[in-house]
């Protein structure tokens, strides 16, 4: 075993920053090894892939102390160049990193830089196409291929180099689960097959997991907080203190009050030996209480029968019916390019359906223009960047109703009480930029509250964020649904999201609607899941393994039992930065 | 998604060709339509570029939205050019032969129509040559092309990476603005137009975040990839020179050649019917 990364006693420091983002490190990873590393945004898990890739201090610039050796060389002599043929980067951002017309060419981009021949050229990229099983979209343009495919052709893009790390940057975050499942397999082939180091820097664990990793790094506030065997780390309490997402299972056990040990081998649900568990986890199981929560049967969206194409014959929805009812918090689910934005934009009245009708509160809302749906039914987009518009908080809130005329002192007071209700009442005079991303997430959001809507859609309120805002982002939105009533609709592909938030969940698959059931019952039905591009849910192979009748139940009694004693999950109060 | 004027896979000679001769062939062609008013040149080069046209087997479709508005221009250009210079025709071709009154001071005369028909066909010389140029060049490969006859990759690679992104940025458009109608932002005919300048900004701001964010990205991972390491560097999309490519451009040059000779052998570029 040769070590190919080595940190010594490595500090980093931003130069925009006070504070050092990486202290101290020491990180040694053998040749051949594939590690994992997680921690909490602002942890300095992507900086540390920053160091390696020469990013940093070429693009970001800092001081830096102690040593850092990338297959014998120093990257800051390297420059990014240099280090581009040992360590390739696979960014977050599948979309925005595919920089060619097409898949052939973006996979060729880096032997064009480097001056390549053509018959060269078209011999290493129809290889490396085949590693990555994308040889036939070649000719295809970016806007033809999905988020998986577009990650393939990035791998691809940097394979081409044959280097020889390889450096993932949140592989998972923009993927639907089956999909991201199929990433972390690809990547496992790739770190058998051609002997790869891999660093896969996630902080959706369990997802991450489906294929064994030699190690794990948990990173917290810029230092190693630990550097285990995935079974040791599992058994232990440290992904809980840095606020990291444990497995499910892992939880469930917990709850149930058994000791976690290495030799059960948790990595993997399907292999962990369950034997010292069953009978603690079926006593739970029994003892746990568990009530349906009662429903108001007050409608107040209805989708009947609703067809949509954008051109004729090519159907994109397809006979979508359902009922939302007031005060509820319902998920829209299916896999990315379903149909679910569409189907957004059709209630927001952005496109009109070929067929079919919406009811608010019973009258059809056909008739009405997007900014008259825009006052009952708000639409939060994916990103703050996509919504905001004013340099002030104040101004920004207050947006909506200043260009409806409302009178100034009304418009004063609605505001403040909006900022008070999202906790942003002591930086109402702030300017935006000095906020951070939750906060800016919480400015869009009362931005659109303000004009007190009957209904809340968010588009993927949680992407890309990880537990611990997350965490906020959901409390908060789970806040204003409780205490006014507000109903909400979210589009998503996060399962923990639609499992713990939501009551109900409408998946849709293909343009069908395939189901309309409790997310425990969505999440632990094997063909739904399949069709959806879900995955089922590791709680589901615990309770058929310790041989628990009913899976859907144990799942609701879960999940009830984590609303009910507030565990695993970190109140959101004044002192947090959101 | 509005696809117009956007090169589209087939399999002609023209497609066949390389995007340096096409190139060198729109180049000439324009230079030589724009230099000559002699008639019977733009003729031939006006019959030429249609059979050309046709042959790249474009569809109306690719096209037709722009050809409409080119030829909304062309006629707004034939009326401008009549009313602001009624007698342009007479001072050139040395006569004047009236044809009606119109009104005022503007007599309509041969010299002027006939002048005015030079220019019609101008015009219907140079807009098939483009169309056919834009349509059957695959666009990393007219960034190759540029690269080719001497243009830093720097700039060729910036047109197609526009290319890449327009589309996104599109999406991002429509996506800010109907969230923002939805927000009471009205964008439509019924706001006074004031009011919707200022909306604009409202979208713009929103437009220029994200395409910044965009381009951060960007710019990282290209460089990741190492773009900018060489001063050159190859293009897997660049087309080699064939037989058929030398052939198109020694015929390009040659027509060239023979159409400005026979445009300026009497030293003068305009064919005159009326002298004599």
């Amino acid at each position: 075993m040769t070590p190919i990364i080595e940190f010594k006693d490595y500090t980093f420091k931003y130069r925009a920053q006070k504070e050092p983002t990486l202290r101290n490190i020491n990180l040694t990873v053998n040749s051949g090894e594939k590690v994992l590393i997680v921690g909490p945004s602002g942890s300095g898990k992507s900086t540390i892939a920053h160091c390696i890739n020469g990013l940093v201090p070429f693009s970001f610039a800092g001081e830096s102390s102690g040593t850092l050796r990338v297959k014998g060389e120093d990257p800051a002599k390297l420059g990014i160049f240099g280090m581009s043929k040992i360590a390739g980067t696979v960014l977050q951002d599948t979309n925005g990193q595919f920089i060619g017309l097409t898949v052939a060419e973006d996979i060729a981009f880096a032997l064009e830089n480097d001056m390549v021949p053509q018959e060269e050229m078209f011999d290493r990229v129809g290889q490396v196409a085949e590693t990555v099983e994308v040889q036939t979209l070649l000719g295809h343009a970016p806007w033809e291929l999905s988020g998986g495919q577009k990650q393939r052709v990035s791998m691809a893009g940097v394979m081409v180099d044959d280097v020889e790390i390889l450096l993932f940057d949140e592989p998972l975050a923009n993927l639907d689960p089956a999909t991201g499942k199929r990433a972390i397999d690809l990547i496992d082939k790739i770190s058998k097959n051609k002997k790869t180091t891999i660093l896969i820097i996630e902080h959706r664990l369990e997802d991450a997991l489906y294929r064994d990793v030699d190690r794990i790094v948990v990173m917290g506030e810029g230092r190693i907080v630990a550097d285990e065997k995935p079974d040791v780390l599992l058994a232990g309490n440290v992904l809980k203190e840095q606020g990291i997402r444990e497995p499910l299972y892992v939880t469930a056990l917990k709850h149930a009050g058994c000791t976690v040990t290495a030799e059960s081998m948790p990595k993997h649900i399907e292999t962990m030996d369950l034997e010292p568990y069953k009978e603690p986890l079926n006593r739970w199981f029994r003892a746990v209480r568990f009530e349906k929560p009662k429903k108001t049967q007050d409608c107040v969206l209805s989708v009947k029968d609703l067809y949509f194409s954008y051109t004729e014959g090519n159907p994109v929805l397809q006979h979508i019916h359902f009922d939302i009812r007031k005060g509820e918090m319902v998920s829209i689910v299916g896999k990315n390019g379903a149909g679910k934005s569409t189907l957004a934009g059709i209630i927001c009245g952005f496109l009109k359906p070929t067929r079919g009708q919406i009811l608010l509160n019973g009258g059809d809302i056909s008739g009405l223009s997007i900014r008259e749906r825009g006052e009952k039914i708000g639409l939060v987009m994916q990103s703050p960047g996509q919504m905001i518009s004013k340099p002030m908080i104040y101004e920004e809130v207050a947006l909506g109703l200043a260009v409806r005329g409302v009178p100034e002192d009304e418009i004063r007071e609605r505001v403040y009480r909006t900022l008070k209700i999202c906790g942003l009442y002591p930086f109402r005079n702030w300017p935006i930029s000095a906020l951070s991303y939750g906060q800016k997430k919480r400015v869009t959001i009362a931005s659109i509250l303000v004009m007190d809507p009957e209904i809340l859609i968010l588009d993927e309120p949680t992407a890309g964020q990880d537990y611990r805002h997350y965490t906020e982002i959901m409390e908060f939105l789970k806040e204003i649904n409780e205490t006014y009533g507000i109903t909400i609709l979210m589009i998503t592909h996060d399962m923990h999201l639609m499992l713990e938030y939501t009551d109900r969940a409408v998946v849709i698959s293909d343009g069908h609607l395939l189901a309309d059931d409790t997310p425990a019952k969505v999440l632990t039905d094997g063909a739904i899941a399949d069709k959806a591009y879900l995955k089922k849910t590791s709680l589901y192979d615990l309770a058929v393994r310790c041989g628990i009748g009913s899976p859907s139940e144990f799942v609701e009694r879960f999940i009830h039992y984590e609303r009910e004693t507030g565990e695993g999950r970190m109140r959101h109060g004044e002192d947090t930065d959101l | 998604m509005a696809r117009i004027l956007t090169y589209e896979e087939k399999d002609t000679w023209i497609h066949r060709l390389s995007g340096v001769t096409k190139l060198v062939f729109f180049l000439l062609w324009t230079m030589t339509s724009m230099l000559s008013y002699d008639t019977r040149v733009l003729f031939a080069m006006m019959a030429a570029s249609l059979v050309i046209y046709k042959m790249s087997k474009t569809r109306w479709k690719q096209v037709g939205t722009v050809l409409k508005f080119i030829l909304f221009f062309l006629v707004v250009n034939l009326i401008a050019i009549f009313l602001f210079s009624p007698y342009e025709g007479v001072g050139i071709y040395g006569t004047r032969t009236d044809l009606f009154h119109l009104f005022g001071n503007y007599w309509v005369t041969r010299e002027q129509l006939f002048y005015e028909l030079n220019v019609l066909m101008k015009y219907v010389t140079i807009v098939p040559a483009v169309f056919m140029f834009v349509v059957t060049t695959n666009p990393s490969e007219f960034a190759a092309s540029l690269n080719r006859i001497g243009i830093s990759y720097n700039i060729g690679y910036a047109v197609a990476i526009a290319l890449r992104y327009i589309p996104d940025v599109q999406d991002d458009f429509s996506k800010i603005r109907n969230a923002q109608e939805a927000r009471g932002i009205e964008m439509t005919g019924k706001a006074p137009l004031l009011r919707r300048i200022k909306n604009t900004a409202a979208i713009i701001f929103p437009l220029i975040f994200t395409s910044m964010e965009r381009i951060d990205v960007v710019s990282n991972a290209m460089e990741l990839r190492g773009f900018g390491k060489h001063k050159k560097r190859t293009w897997y999309m660049g087309k080699k020179l064939e037989t058929a490519d030398y052939a198109t451009l020694i015929v390009t040059v040659a027509v060239t050649v023979l159409f400005l000779a026979v445009t300026f052998h009497d030293g003068n570029r305009f064919y005159n019917p009326f002298a004599g």
